[in-house]
């Protein structure tokens, strides 16, 4: 019987960086979608706001893993056979993604004071400068921490890809575990890569935290 | 795209779903009840234990935020077997899904129990409060009444957390439809139920916890306002 060794722990270092490349993918389309959605929800046309609310709503309201498993049977049903793991992964977790970031970025852009909103206009800018001059400019400095907070939502869930066959961290742990029954160990060991991934991301974002609430104490 | 979508396959398994919501249900009631107790004595402990306690809770709270719930779950149900002691998947996950939301219960309560203002302890010590008493009605009733709507989100998540644990196979929702998408072949659709099925859950979950807000928290009842 073969025991935990450095093949096993290089096995694991490797699947550590599908995960960190597994959340980038997350994070950036979640990013992107999250961006369009949050600026819809606070759209002036009401259908957009509505169909904005409903997706904030469903995504958050369902386990990102029966929405793995629908993408991953979905894709089927569409008519592509054989799509890489990473691809059903990656949309899975970045509609995921954009779910809570919508949400959270429409705080950030809310909580820009009104006085902020009717000067720009006073101002005669146009909608677009407003937004990109004046609003977001201050929104994305309320945003940075709780982002970065996400972030390590999003780098603990990439763990859940492993239903759909791709092999990250807590896939990668399974794999081994199954082949040298150490579980303990080879848990442990996995459990050490995220926390050495996630805990400098929570300590950036409350250092961030503090750095922003300086004037309000 | 020529796919027949074919939901009355399913019909003849609703109980089976029914089933599957229900120990939903009742293992995030559980987990909540646990969790929300492990997280206020953790956050007391944070808050005004000897240094040693502090440390320990710290490190407990740090640790979990920090890794994915899957994993947790794996080291508790085969960790726990491993040490030569027997527990069930249902048990595993139970211990899993409390240990886990303690820890960030514990966070959100410590806000809450931060956000007491000093003059609020003083005028209660000039009132002649004991010591208990100020803890109770002056500081920790107050506190989690300021932090619940935080808590609520945190217990809906927990809820659909708890899918994690189909993982191990514990029968809830989800391993229920594991089961129930290879005996019939109709995975989307039953996907999809389950997927409707979790989101009612998490509105009867938040609306469930609303009530018992305004069952529990008299005083914002009556006044109509927060603290």
């Amino acid at each position: 019987m073969p025991t935990f060794s450095a093949v096993h722990l290089e096995f694991i270092a490797f699947a550590a960086l599908w995960t960190i490349g597994l959340s980038a993918i997350a994070f950036v389309g979640g990013g992107i979608v999250g961006f369009a959605v949050a600026l819809a929800r606070i759209s002036h046309i009401r259908a957009l706001r509505y169909a904005a609310i409903v997706y904030i709503q469903v995504v958050q309201g369902t386990p990102l893993l029966i929405l793995l498993f629908l993408i991953y049977f979905g894709i089927a049903i569409v008519g592509f056979n054989e799509v890489p793991a990473i691809i059903a992964a990656g949309i899975g977790l970045t509609i995921y993604s954009s779910g809570f970031l919508a949400e959270i970025w429409r705080g950030c852009i809310e909580s820009v004071p009104k006085t902020q909103w009717e000067a720009a206009e006073c101002l005669a800018l146009t909608p677009w400068q407003r937004m990109t001059r004046v609003i977001l400019p201050q929104a994305l400095r309320i945003a940075t921490a709780p982002t970065v907070g996400f972030l390590v939502q999003i780098v603990k869930n990439t763990s859940l890809a492993s239903v759909v066959g791709f092999v990250e961290l807590a896939q990668a742990g399974k794999l081994i575990n199954n082949s040298i029954f150490e579980p303990f160990t080879v848990f442990m060991v996995v459990a050490a890569f995220y926390f050495a991934i996630c805990f400098p991301l929570s300590t950036w974002s409350r250092s961030l935290e503090r750095k922003l609430n300086v004037g309000r104490r | 795209m020529t796919y027949q979508f074919d939901f009355a396959a399913l019909l003849p398994y609703w109980h089976e779903f029914l089933q599957g919501a229900l120990l939903t249900l009742q293992l995030s009631a559980i987990a909540t009840v646990l969790g929300f107790i492990l997280g206020t004595l953790c956050a007391i402990g944070r808050a005004d234990g000897p240094r040693w306690v502090r440390f320990l809770v710290a490190t407990y709270v740090e640790v979990i935020r920090n890794t994915p719930l899957l994993v947790q779950v794996f080291i508790v149900y085969f960790g726990i077997a491993t040490l030569g002691f027997h527990v069930g998947a249902d048990m595993a996950a139970v211990i899993a899904l409390v240990v886990n939301v303690g820890a960030y219960t514990s966070e959100i309560v410590r806000a809450g129990l931060e956000s007491v203002h000093k003059s609020q302890l003083e005028a209660a010590d000039c009132l002649g409060l004991s010591r208990t008493q100020i803890y109770w009605h002056v500081v920790l009733r107050p506190a989690i009444e300021r932090v619940y709507p935080a808590l609520t989100s945190q217990y809906v998540l927990l809820m659909l957390a708890s899918s994690i644990t189909s993982q191990i196979s514990a029968e809830e929702l989800t391993a229920v439809a594991n089961r129930i998408q290879s005996d019939t072949f109709r995975s989307f659709e039953t996907y999809i139920v389950v997927g409707v099925i979790y989101l009612a859950l998490s509105f009867i979950v938040r609306i469930g916890l609303w009530l018992f807000g305004l069952v529990v928290f008299v005083r914002r009842r009556k006044l109509g306002t927060a603290l």
